[in-house]
């Protein structure tokens, strides 16, 4: 097999005063900010492009272009293209692998300023939308029209449609809805060449040979710009519930599971599982209402469980029918729980588990796993990986403080959080491998739904054969030839 | 001189089901938001989920932290709810978080929401049965919780007619209990502009919350099971011979102007002609 070596296929050039006099000649003065003349910002104002938001991965771009239409964005890469400067598409900025920021000093990119809804069709549910519309602004669009986001994350408020496809994210409701490669109908794509690949169709059905917005889906960029999506949105619940249950033991989780799916089935909409050391730290550090004293005494860790469905009535009942057999059981699978009694509860009870990713960033800083790993071993990750850096010597306040377990058991999708006090070398080699090493012996995926971004480039063998890994980088070189495309990210 | 014998509490407990809106979707914690005008302009869409207003949820935790404080001293704590079938649910949270019984005075769904005067005439009517029959002085409520306001109708009278009514002592926008059930005493911090206020009271008391006295606890689910067997004593107005015709009109109700966006200027001279054709 022909193998293309992308590891440092082309000396890329670093922008230049000359470059931006080209960009000012169809950007507003507002779509460019550069430390470079004629007009030079300050670092200050490129800092929150040149860094993720968790401050573990730094760029040294010079430059950040905000192009407000794909026409522009297209004369941007065209641009690139042909100087062989790298780009690296921003959306929010939000995700957890620094897949969004620059590696040395690429031009950033932002969709921010391409922010438009296009349509949308109450009819079908189809949305189509600009690449920056941020996640929470959509939902809002749809939601007078009864429908709601087919994705919801804890980065809602901030993260964009663009990267949420970019990056394949997955969240919270897609035990639900599943997959973006599912719900996206269609893209408009901004190849590395200029050129505008326009798949924007709003079908539901459409076999008519290779479908190729499946691959920019989750290619972290790597393929091509992401400008505009077209995504079907789901009829919004009429009745939503959740419940938080304290369990004694770990192993009633899946036992639990299995229960729960029989008597909610088409009402269940998440089924999301915390350990005793992230509940701690959400709390700690207030991420929504904690559970009194005697509720999460003797508890292990905690299950969310939330329907969604058509009739409150009926809803309510089958939940209040399934909490009773859970609670009257002669060996009842929870210790006790909390059913949310208002919106605002509701929204508190989400709060403890969707403020775990906040909590453990201010605590400390954190390594973050995402990984799918089978389900009952979720428990003996977590505990051997906190076995295997006390055996180094790294348990201690000056070193690793927790190592913490959460995500979401329906998919199969663990987040395993190292929180240290700095990051340290000895902490990072502690973790890997083993890690990766772990996920390899269970078959696993090194990455659940965070992408590889720069941090995993790596690792990927561990989760992908060299016959896969081989054929995604003949597909890069297709797309992308110069290898201009956010150079360092996903493949080495 | 006052019996030496410690005086037994009484607590009613009133309780609103009111609408809170698309706020079960968008998880957000402020009630206020996305509240919208009905169509025909006489009030805010209600044809949403109802819980219990929140400063009624404030008044039933007060309640049942008075009793975790004073013992046995609290005797009892009742809720009471008037509204449809449905706010029986409402009933049924108020019991799970610690309220022992509770009362529905139960009206029609499609009638026009009680007025605070009708209110507050009902919760008379309810008092003075309860304590005309009682026999023992141990047996009369002499404390009554309640929401400084509702809100979705944000008139927040209630509490003050009940007081006027019964010629009661009152504080109202409580952020601090303390019962002194001994001396027949209550003493309570209020919010005012710029700071707090201590008044001290006879009993008996109406008190009205404030966001700042407590944060209500969630509901366990022991608790709600429970609740499903704690007795909810059904009344009609008929029963209480009030009428619930209502005596005000609302006229309109409108949404607030929406916000237009701000520009952005280049130069100072541009500023000055925005300003100039603006007319200011």
């Amino acid at each position: 097999m022909l193998s293309y070596r992308l590891s440092s296929p082309v000396k890329l050039t670093p922008v230049t005063e000359h470059d931006l006099a080209h960009f000012s000649k169809f950007l507003q003065p507002s779509s460019i900010i550069s430390t470079l003349s004629p007009n030079p910002s300050s670092q200050d104002e490129l800092a929150p492009y040149n860094s993720d938001w968790m401050g573990r991965y730094k760029g040294h771009s010079t430059t950040v272009l905000k192009p407000k239409t794909t026409q522009e964005v297209s004369e941007i890469l065209k641009w690139c293209n042909a100087k062989r400067i790298g780009v690296v598409p921003q959306g929010g900025n939000t995700g957890l692998v620094g897949g969004s920021v620059p590696v040395n000093d690429e031009i950033v990119l932002s969709l921010s300023n391409l922010n438009k809804v296009r349509s949308f069709d109450p009819v079908s549910g189809i949305l189509v939308a600009d690449a920056g519309c941020i996640l929470e602004s959509l939902t809002d669009y749809v939601a007078p029209h009864n429908h709601i986001m087919p994705i919801d994350l804890g980065a809602k408020g901030s993260c964009q449609i663009g990267g949420n496809v970019a990056t394949n994210a997955g969240g919270l409701r897609l035990l639900r809805y599943g997959s973006l490669h599912g719900t996206v109908l269609g893209l408009e794509v901004v190849l590395p060449d200029g050129t505008i690949l326009d798949q924007l169709t709003t079908l539901r059905k459409d076999n008519t040979g290779y479908d190729l917005k499946q691959l920019f889906i989750g290619a972290e960029g790597t393929l091509g710009v992401i400008t505009a999506v077209s995504i079907l949105t789901p009829p919004a619940p009429q009745a939503s519930n959740n419940v938080i249950l304290a369990l004694p033991s770990f192993d009633n989780v899946l036992p639990l599971y299995q229960t729960v799916k029989r008597h909610l089935s088409e009402i269940l909409s998440a089924f999301e599982f915390i350990d005793r050391t992230a509940y701690d730290l959400a709390v700690k550090h207030g991420q929504g209402r904690a559970l009194s004293e005697d509720d999460v005494e003797g508890a292990e860790c905690f299950v969310l469980v939330e329907t969604s469905g058509g009739r409150r009535e009926h809803d309510e009942e089958k939940l209040s029918d399934l909490l009773e057999l859970l609670l009257s059981a002669d060996k009842p699978l929870v210790n006790t729980g909390v059913l949310s009694q208002s919106p605002a509860q509701f929204s508190s009870i989400w709060a403890l588990r969707e403020g775990v990713t906040e909590a453990v960033s201010k605590e400390g800083k954190a390594y973050k796993y995402d990984i799918s790993v089978p389900l009952s071993s979720f428990k003996e990750v977590v505990d051997n990986t906190r076995e295997h850096l006390r055996s180094k010597g790294l348990l201690h306040d000056k070193a690793v403080k927790f190592v913490l377990g959460y995500g979401h058991v329906g998919d199969g999708n663990l987040h395993l959080n190292v929180c240290a006090d700095a990051y340290l070398p000895e902490i990072q080699d502690a973790l890997e491998p083993y890690i990766y090493e772990v996920v390899s012996k269970y078959r696993g995926s090194i990455s659940a739904e965070h992408g590889i971004g720069a941090m995993k480039t790596h690792a990927l063998p561990y989760s992908k054969s060299a016959t896969s890994i081989e054929l995604m980088k003949k597909i890069k070189h297709i797309f992308d030839p110069q290898g201009i495309m956010n150079p360092g990210k996903v493949l080495e | 001189m006052r019996p030496t014998s410690a005086r037994l509490l009484n607590i009613l407990v009133p309780v609103k089901s009111t609408s809170d809106d698309a706020l079960e979707f968008c998880r957000a914690v402020d009630y206020a938001v996305k509240i919208r005008v009905n169509p025909q302009q006489t009030g805010i869409d209600t044809n949403v989920k109802h819980s219990m207003n929140p400063f009624d949820e404030i008044a039933v935790e007060e309640a049942v932290r008075l009793r975790e404080k004073l013992k046995a001293s609290v005797k009892t704590i009742k809720a009471v709810t008037i509204g449809p079938p449905k706010s029986v649910d409402t009933l049924r949270t108020a019991l799970a978080m610690g309220a022992d019984s509770a009362i529905h005075v139960e009206i029609a769904e499609s009638g026009p929401s009680p007025e605070p005067l009708a209110v507050a005439k009902t919760l008379r009517a309810i008092i003075e049965k309860q304590n005309g029959a009682a026999t023992d002085a141990k047996d009369k409520i002499d404390v009554v919780i309640l929401g400084k306001q509702a809100i979705d109708d944000d008139l927040g009278v209630t509490g003050q007619m009940l007081a006027g009514l019964l010629g009661w002592s009152q504080a109202t926008f409580a952020s601090k209990v303390e019962i002194d059930e001994a001396k027949g005493e209550a003493t309570v911090v209020r919010e005012i502009d710029g700071g707090g206020e201590e008044i001290k009271c006879k009993l008996p008391i109406v008190i009205t919350t404030d966001l700042r006295l407590n944060e209500p606890r969630y509901a366990s689910l022991p608790n709600i099971m429970k609740a499903k067997k704690k007795p909810i004593e059904k009344l009609s107005p008929a029963d209480l011979g009030i009428d619930y015709t209502p005596q005000l009109e609302t006229i309109k109700v409108a949404e607030p102007a929406k916000r237009v966006g701000g520009g952005k200027v280049a130069s100072v001279d541009e500023l000055v002609q925005k300003l100039k054709e603006a007319g200011i």
